[in-house]
Parts: structure tokens; C-alpha cells; sequence
């Protein structure tokens, strides 16, 4: 049977492992958990007092809307993000790369089916506190049944895009050997300019503009958009092709990095 | 005739290697320009291993044992040279190849840490692809041969150093590999816990044919297990043959030593080191024993002449021990491989 063909059992198996895995660190994943529901929550608290004391209104937003669009980011968030990246120097420095590379499967389904895993099992909260964040809150959703239809292929393709792209990142450390800077680098890239600190709208003319050429928007800001019904059909689908075409060259560019980067791989240690 | 499982022609590896001088204004100049200096860890190795030959590589620490696995393993690049494993270029990393081998780290772990052991052998048998009865009937077999017993469903970081040692064995060997690499597999285990996994290795040999080659820093494994070594020291080939052989090439001499009858008076000096053949050869002498070390070829001359001169009570004739003459061949350096044709083995 081909690598591919059993691609199912690989990822079913490493699902069963990966839960009882996480499980095993139940207070890292409380404490995981918290981190990715404060921070939305602040600029949602933040945001509606803003909206309250400015009448109501800040560039089309009331408050209902700004409990909306933080409560949905943080879904988008939560089913998209990826950490491999923060580990890659370390996994390389220590050589525990090394057990992966020599698999007869290709590392990066590893690191998939734990994402995975990680977002099923912290989505069993997540989901409820939504709710819960909807209702306290009195979010607004304006959208019609297809854009909440259409939400789901963007949400499928924002979680593509960001891994491949986080992941290529991350194959940094078969280069550098301290990837801090340069993460921090994209991660403030990520902050701003997906709509993450508020929605892009608001932000000026110029960084909107910036904001649509880069690969961040489609991961984050995109979907949200689309289920909140600020989106027409035309611009769906040119987010669809938006986010297709950041993929294709990510991935492109995943597979020149991935070969140059394990030539380079010294193994140090390992 | 069957092909070679291992071929390995003029394999090199240099690593690049930043460095500086240590203090403040060295590490300010850094900033600005950097520099590296080339270690060659391989330095153009050729052998071959047969279907089945479990060859031991000897070498003191950064010969280069550890970087050749890691190349044959796929997990390096060469800088140049060639190697095929299984009929694979290994750093290609192709799935059919990595699928019939094993590489186990002595300081390394491939288990994950926090759950049961069988838990990461059951991701292995999702990863290999192996069948479940075939699963079920390997896991039992190991479980027997390396006497696991209960320990397969305790958590990693519960067991003991040998425990674990024992576990990542069976774990990579759960889809039967056709070649093994074992690097240092013994290394920080009790003696009881080596001899085990030592015999263990021999009789998977015997069961798969499968085709082994090993690192370690203890003598006791590689003459347990190895009819052929490959010393290799600053990353050149030193000798490549069976284990005796290596004796005979880099240790020219012999020892004997004698039990004298008691109540005798202490051999003379100057006659001892005649018969010997020379003052530099009596290693140690007293009233009641000779040491003395002479080269190999005039071993029964001197032996004759000892027999006809002293009141001998029991004689001895022995190689030095092999761990002597490893230290001997890494103490000669390179230069000792030039007098040194390596052996074929095959």
C-alpha cells in the first residue's frame, strides 16, 4: 500500500495518540485555552466601550457588531492559529526532528493530524463560550444562510493557508538558529494587518490596501467578514480566489524551502 | 552472488563550522564579519556490507561513526560520495526505503514521553502500515524476547533508562526492517541490561537476516556480535576485517607470561632480556613471575629458549586485548591506516 493510500489510518492513529497525549498536559491546555480567549475578549471589551461612548458607532460598527466580529474572529482564530513555528529551532537544535525525518511519511502530517487534534479537543470550549460571549454581549449578525454557507469554504481554506504558510515559516530554523525575531516579525505582521486588533475598515485607506495584497487578510480577517454578511458575492469570490492562489504559491514555496532545508540539516546532536 | 544490503563509495562529509576567538571584542568584530572553518567529519570512506553481516564501527568519539549512520540513515547529506542502502540512495529519503530500515539512537527517543509505550507503538504500526494480526504477533514476540513484560503500558517518563532503551528497540523494530543501524545502543545501560539487549540483537539477526550495522564505545558488544569491524578515526577507514585480524595488524607483539616454580632465585635481568630479545621487552618481573612482550614472529622462538632456561611452572601466550589495541590504532592516528590495507571482508 502507497504512503498516500494509508494517509487515513496514519492520521486516525496519530489522532488517538495525540489526545491521549494532550490530555496528559490537562493544565497546558487550560492554560493555552485562556491565552486564546482573553485576548479577543479584551478588544471586544475594549472595542464596545469605545462604540458606547462614541454614540454607539465607530466606522459603521455598533457595539453589537463589534461583539460579532470579535466572537467570530475568535473561532476563526482558534480553528486557524498554529504554533509549530515557536517550536521548529528547538525540534531542530535538539535533533528531535530527526524521529520524524525518519518515518516514511512526510513530517509536516504530523504536525497536521496534532493540529488537528488540538483544535478538536479545545473546541469543545471554545464553542460554548462563543455562544456565551454572543448572548452577554447582544452580537448582532447581519449575514443571510449563504454567507454563513459561504463561511465555511473560506474558514477550510483560511486554516490551509495559515498552516502552509506558518509551517514554511517555521523551516526557518534549518537556517537560523535564534527564529524569535523573525516570528515576532510575522506575528505583528499577523496582529495587524488580519484584522485581529480591529476590523481592517477602520483602519486607514492605505493599510487596507497593503492589508488585501498580503496573505494575512485571507487567513483571519476573510472569513470573519464573510459570516458577519459585510461581504458581497463578487467579493467572496474573489477572496476564494485570493485565498487559493496565497496557497499555490505557499505551497510552491513550502516544497523549495522544505528541499534545501533538510539538506541543510545537520542533525546536531540528534 | 547477492548484492551488497550497504555500498558506500569515497563517502565525505564536512560540516562548516562558525567560529571566533572568546572575549568582548571578538564577539563585537563577529557582527560584522563572520567566520567558519570546515570540520571534515567523513573523509572519503569505501565498504560494503552483505545481506545479513552485523559489522561493528569502532572510533573514539567525532570519528565520524555517528555522521556516516546518520548518512546511510537518510538523515544527512553528503557533501560528496555515493551510498545506496536496500538499493536506495538513503538522503533521498524515498518512502520504500525508509520503510525497510531502522536507525535507533542510544541517546535519543523516538517514544513519545507522556503516554503509554504501546500508544507510540500503535502510531508505528499505523506509520509502517503493518498488518494487525502481523502487529499483534511481532508485539508478543518482542515482548517475550526483550522480556518487556507490563512495561509497554506505562508511560515513558515512568520507565527506567534500560526500560526505555528496551521499549525503543521493540518500537523500531515493530514493521521489521531489512537493515538496522544502531548507534550506541547500549550506551549508560548496567552490564545485565547490555548482555540483554546485545543478545537480543544477535538473535533478531538470526531470526530476520536482517542486515546490522552498529556503533558503540564497548569492546564487549562488538566481540559478541561482530565477525567483521570498520575502525574509522578523524573520518578515514583504518582497517576493515574480522575482529582477530585488527589484533594481528596493529599490535605486532605478543605477551607471555610465566609462572616460575617457587623457592627458586629471581631470574637475572640481563639473562631475562636476552632471552627475550632485548631489554625493552620484559614487561615486569619477580621471583615468581615473568611478563614480557615479543614480537609476534619470534613468539615460539622465545617461548623455546624461556622452557629450556627457567623452571617454568605454567605458560601463557596471549593477544593483548582488543580495547589495547583500539587505543593503540586511535593513538597512531591516520598515519596508521597507511600501513594498514584494509581487509576485504567479504
Amino acid at each position: 500500500m502507497s504512503s498516500v493510500a494509508r494517509l487515513p489510518s496514519i492520521y486516525a492513529a496519530k489522532f488517538r495518540a495525540e489526545i491521549a497525549l494532550q490530555v496528559a498536559y490537562r493544565g497546558a491546555l487550560v492554560i493555552w485555552l485562556l491565552g486564546l480567549l482573553i485576548e479577543p475578549i479584551v478588544y471586544l471589551v475594549v472595542w464596545t466601550t469605545v462604540a458606547r461612548s462614541q454614540g454607539g458607532q465607530v466606522g459603521g460598527f455598533g457595539a453589537g457588531d463589534f461583539a460579532a466580529y470579535f466572537t467570530l474572529l475568535m473561532i476563526v482564530n482558534q480553528l486557524t492559529f498554529t504554533w509549530h513555528y515557536f517550536f521548529f529551532e528547538w525540534r531542530v537544535k535538539e535533533g528531535f526532528f530527526s524521529p520524524l525525518l525518519l518515518r516514511p511519511v512526510h513530517p509536516i502530517h504530523n504536525d497536521i493530524a496534532e493540529n488537528l487534534t488540538f483544535k478538536l479537543l479545545t473546541f469543545t470550549v471554545v464553542g460554548p463560550v462563543a455562544i456565551f460571549l454572543i448572548v452577554t454581549f447582544g452580537a448582532t449578525l447581519r449575514s443571510e444562510p449563504w454567507q454563513l454557507l459561504a463561511f465555511v469554504p473560506a474558514l477550510a481554506l483560511a486554516m490551509a493557508l495559515r498552516f502552509v504558510v506558518e509551517w514554511t515559516l517555521a523551516l526557518a530554523a534549518f537556517w537560523i538558529t535564534r527564529t524569535g525575531a523573525l516570528n515576532e516579525t510575522y506575528y505583528l505582521g499577523m496582529l495587524f494587518l488580519s484584522g485581529q486588533v480591529a476590523p481592517l475598515v477602520l483602519f486607514p485607506q492605505l493599510v487596507q490596501s497593503i492589508a488585501y495584497l498580503l496573505p494575512f487578510r485571507w487567513m483571519i480577517s476573510f472569513p470573519v467578514e464573510t459570516a458577519l454578511g459585510r461581504l458581497g458575492p463578487a467579493d467572496v469570490l474573489i477572496g476564494y480566489g485570493a485565498q487559493l492562489a496565497w496557497i499555490a504559491a505557499a505551497l510552491v514555496l513550502l516544497r523549495v524551502v522544505w528541499r534545501a532545508g533538510i539538506r541543510r540539516y545537520s542533525a546536531v546532536g540528534a | 552472488m547477492t548484492p551488497p544490503s550497504i555500498r558506500v563509495t569515497d563517502l565525505r562529509k564536512t560540516y562548516e563550522v562558525p567560529e571566533r576567538e572568546g572575549g568582548l571584542r571578538a564577539a563585537a568584530v563577529s557582527i560584522l564579519r563572520r567566520s567558519s572553518k570546515s570540520v571534515p567529519a567523513v573523509a572519503g570512506i569505501s565498504f560494503e556490507v552483505s545481506p545479513g553481516e552485523i559489522v561493528g564501527f569502532l572510533g573514539p568519539n567525532g570519528a565520524g561513526k555517528t555522521t556516516t549512520l546518520k548518512m546511510l540513515s537518510g538523515l544527512l547529506y553528503p557533501t560528496s560520495g555515493e551510498a545506496t542502502a536496500l538499493g536506495h540512495v538513503p538522503w533521498q529519503r524515498e518512502p520504500d526505503f525508509l520503510r525497510r530500515m531502522t536507525l535507533i539512537m542510544g541517546q535519543r527517543n523516538q517514544l513519545a514521553w507522556d503516554i503509554p509505550v504501546v500508544d507510540s507503538f500503535e502510531l508505528n504500526r499505523a506509520i509502517y502500515g503493518v498488518p494487525r494480526d502481523e502487529y499483534r504477533q511481532r508485539l508478543d514476540e518482542l515482548v517475550e524476547l526483550l522480556d518487556l513484560g507490563n512495561l509497554v503500558r506505562k508511560p515513558v517518563r515512568n520507565l527506567s533508562l534500560g526500560e526505555r532503551m528496551k521499549c525503543e528497540v521493540a518500537g523500531s523494530l515493530l514493521h521489521r526492517p531489512e537493515v538496522l543501524f544502531l548507534d550506541e545502543p547500549t550506551i549508560g545501560l548496567d552490564v545485565t541490561m547490555q548482555r540483554r539487549i546485545r543478545t537480543f540483537i544477535a538473535e533478531y539477526n538470526a531470526r530476520t537476516g536482517a542486515t546490522t550495522l552498529l556503533t558503540s564505545h564497548y569492546m564487549a558488544d562488538v566481540e559478541a556480535l561482530c565477525r567483521r569491524v570498520i575502525v574509522i578515526h578523524h573520518g578515514v577507514l583504518l582497517y576493515d576485517g574480522d575482529p582477530t585480524g585488527l589484533v594481528a595488524r596493529f599490535s605486532p607483539r605478543k605477551t607471555i607470561s610465566i609462572d616460575l616454580e617457587p623457592d627458586q632465585a629471581p631470574p637475572d635481568p640481563a639473562a631475562l632480556a636476552q632471552l627475550a630479545g632485548g631489554p625493552d621487552a620484559v614487561i615486569q618481573h619477580s621471583a615468581e613471575r615473568v611478563t614480557l612482550r615479543v614480537p609476534r614472529t619470534e613468539t615460539a622462538a622465545v617461548t623455546t629458549r624461556l622452557l629450556a632456561a627457567l623452571a617454568v611452572r605454567d605458560l601463557v601466550v596471549e593477544e593483548p586485548p582488543i580495547d589495547e589495541v583500539i587505543d593503540l590504532v586511535f593513538a597512531a592516528g591516520p598515519q596508521a591506516g597507511d600501513a594498514a590495507q584494509p581487509d576485504s571482508a567479504a
